[in-house]
């Protein structure tokens, strides 16, 4: 899968309660997402576009379980996360969303707003505004098909329905 | 070959004879809990999706704990439709407003060792308590549990967290683990297990331990094991249960952990953790006469029966600051019930504690919030920003001794210098 954008840096520690604040969960995605790591970057929800890759430190996701947290991002157009280290639940969130989120520990060498490709099947990074070839850990081939099919949803649809195809029904 | 007791819980469940940490397995799940929040509202739309129902209703339970009471339109609705979910489906439980879905659901006699769970909810790891291998999981996962009754897993390492000796007094669960949490940091855990154990860990009751285990999550583990032993059988008795085999749910002796981490536990004192981190804890006095305006007890991890004696035995006779407003949720309503029979719960109001519905409340910013720019020490489990509804708040963590001792003095205090 190809992923080519713009850079969104942080540091360490963007929490849940950053990518999803408690007080608008009983909201629609639409709403939470414009909410989306205002308390750290204001200007965040509205500037990002479809293709655009967020970068962190450690603890990307750490918190609670809620789900909105990864499909804010994805709401929001986000194609990659990549990050020195996730909270567990976020990242199988992200993953059932169909959000590649890679473990990556040379985010240092990518600057707010750099052009970078994500080569989610091999770990391939490319900083294109620094001309650098940086590494991350790719994912195993099931989650890769997990995500090609757009998540954890889609994935299930289709095997139902091919269970049930093959049963005739 | 020698296993954790992780390794045979989820060997069990993955219907292997053996299993190694980091291989990823396919898991059986015996229990599924889901809440108001990101139960049936979220749940129930992906289903029809899949065009199929529960696999297996007997092994769901639901728990009503986010959003009651209902307090405007949107949480009504979120509390109908989790009520015909309930409706429609013959689950293995409902509980509405009973309390917080990790308090109720052991309280209900739902969880045994040797068990493979998952939970709605980032505090999950609750359920490890009782030898049972719970965690928690989003909405959109557990839709897929629910459907097909399986769930993925990378067999995980095994973090053996040791704690010898005895606590000291006004040391409890919350003061371990919000040192832990200053020590390894939030991390800590890597999503593996966490296995505390030692003679201060046996020392513990039941609902002790389960503070332990529930704010594993913010040690960033994945579940937190505690040896099932009699006290754990008494508790599931007690709660209508049956316990199981509780010797066969023991890691083998020469099982070899990940890592190990070694405490004295009579050299633990109080602790507090500064905003916005659980690990930016230190002990007590490190933090200095920070005046407090609100004194918080409650959530899953800090205001169960065994809290609720705690605060009372430091406001016995005492009032609260008159600066400061002391609110108090018990974590369900049997321990409500339990706390009114005995005394404590009279001790707390008399004190000048104002009673908050036996719900997750306060804790997640859900329902009701605090002030604006208002400094709060709380039992909770995690202090970010934000937490409590409020940006502009700044929350301190401690135990309910430590919650207690400050809403007396209005000022962050030591709960040893009210009770020596």
């Amino acid at each position: 899968m190809s992923i080519y954008g713009r850079a969104f840096v942080y540091g360490d520690g963007i929490n849940t309660d950053m990518l999803a604040p408690g007080i608008y969960m009983k909201h629609p995605i639409a709403t939470i997402a414009t909410h989306c790591l205002e308390s750290v970057d204001k200007d965040f929800a509205g500037t990002v576009k479809p293709g655009d890759v967020v970068i962190a430190g450690q603890g990307f996701g750490i918190g609670s379980s809620r789900e909105q947290a990864a499909e804010a991002l994805k709401h929001l157009g986000v194609a990659a996360v990549l990050a020195r280290s996730y909270g567990g639940i976020f990242y199988r969130n992200a993953l059932n969303f169909g959000l590649p989120v890679l473990v990556c520990s040379e985010v240092d060498q990518i600057g707010a707003g750099d052009l970078v490709s994500v080569d989610a099947a091999t770990g391939a990074v490319h900083n294109k505004s620094r001309g650098m070839m940086l590494h991350a850990t790719p994912l195993p081939q099931f989650l890769l098909d997990m995500i090609s099919d757009g998540g954890l949803v889609p994935h299930l649809e289709k095997r139902f329905a091919a269970e049930r195809a093959a049963a005739g029904v | 070959m020698a296993m954790t007791l992780a390794e045979k819980i989820v060997a069990h469940a993955a219907g292997r004879e053996h299993v190694a940490a980091g291989e990823i397995v396919t898991c059986a799940v015996d229990l599924a809990m889901i809440h108001d929040s990101g139960g049936p509202r979220r749940v129930a739309p992906i289903l029809k999706r899949f065009g199929v129902g529960l696999w297996d209703p007997s092994k769901v339970v639901l728990i009503s704990d986010h959003y009651v009471p209902a307090g405007d339109d949107e949480t009504r609705r979120i509390g109908e439709v989790t009520q015909q979910f309930a409706a429609e489906n013959k689950l293995a439980g409902f509980y509405d407003s009973e309390g917080i879905c990790h308090v109720v659901l052991p309280e209900r006699g739902h969880l045994k060792p040797g068990m493979f769970v998952v939970g709605g909810d980032s505090h999950s790891p609750t359920g490890g308590a009782f030898g049972a291998y719970m965690f928690g999981i989003g909405a959109t996962e557990m839709a897929g549990v629910l459907a097909t009754g399986e769930i993925w897993l990378t067999v995980p390492e095994t973090i053996e967290i040791e704690w010898r000796s005895r606590f000291g007094p006004c040391v409890v669960a919350k003061d371990v683990m919000l040192f832990l949490c200053g020590q390894l940091g939030m991390e800590g855990g890597r999503t593996q297990a966490v296995h505390f154990r030692g003679e201060a860990i046996r020392g513990l009751p039941m609902q002790e331990r389960m503070t332990l285990s529930n704010m594993t999550a913010e040690l960033g583990g994945q579940t937190g094991l505690c040896d099932p032993d009699e006290t754990t059988a008494s508790f599931i008795r007690a709660a209508g249960a049956e316990p199981g085999d509780i010797a066969r749910w023991q890691s083998d002796a020469d099982a070899t952990p990940a890592e190990r981490h070694r405490f004295d536990a009579s050299a633990l004192t109080p602790q507090v953790a500064a905003p916005h981190s659980p690990a930016n804890a230190a002990p007590v006095a490190d933090h200095g006469a920070v005046k407090i305006d609100v004194a918080h007890i409650g959530a899953c991890t800090g205001a169960k029966l065994v809290d609720l004696r705690m605060a009372a035995s430091v406001l016995k006779g005492r009032k609260v600051d008159p600066g400061v407003s002391l609110l108090v949720a018990p974590a369900s309503r049997r321990d409500q019930e339990a706390a009114a029979n005995e005394g404590t719960l009279q001790v707390l109001v008399d004190a000048g504690a104002t009673l908050l519905p036996n719900a997750c409340g306060m804790c997640a910013g859900y329902n009701g919030t605090l002030q604006e720019n208002v400094t709060c020490i709380s039992s909770i489990a995690r202090n970010f920003k934000g937490r409590m509804g409020t940006a502009s708040a700044n929350i301190y963590l401690g135990s309910p001794y430590t919650v207690a001792a400050s809403a007396v003095r209005g000022r962050i205090s030591d709960p040893r210098e009210l009770l020596s």
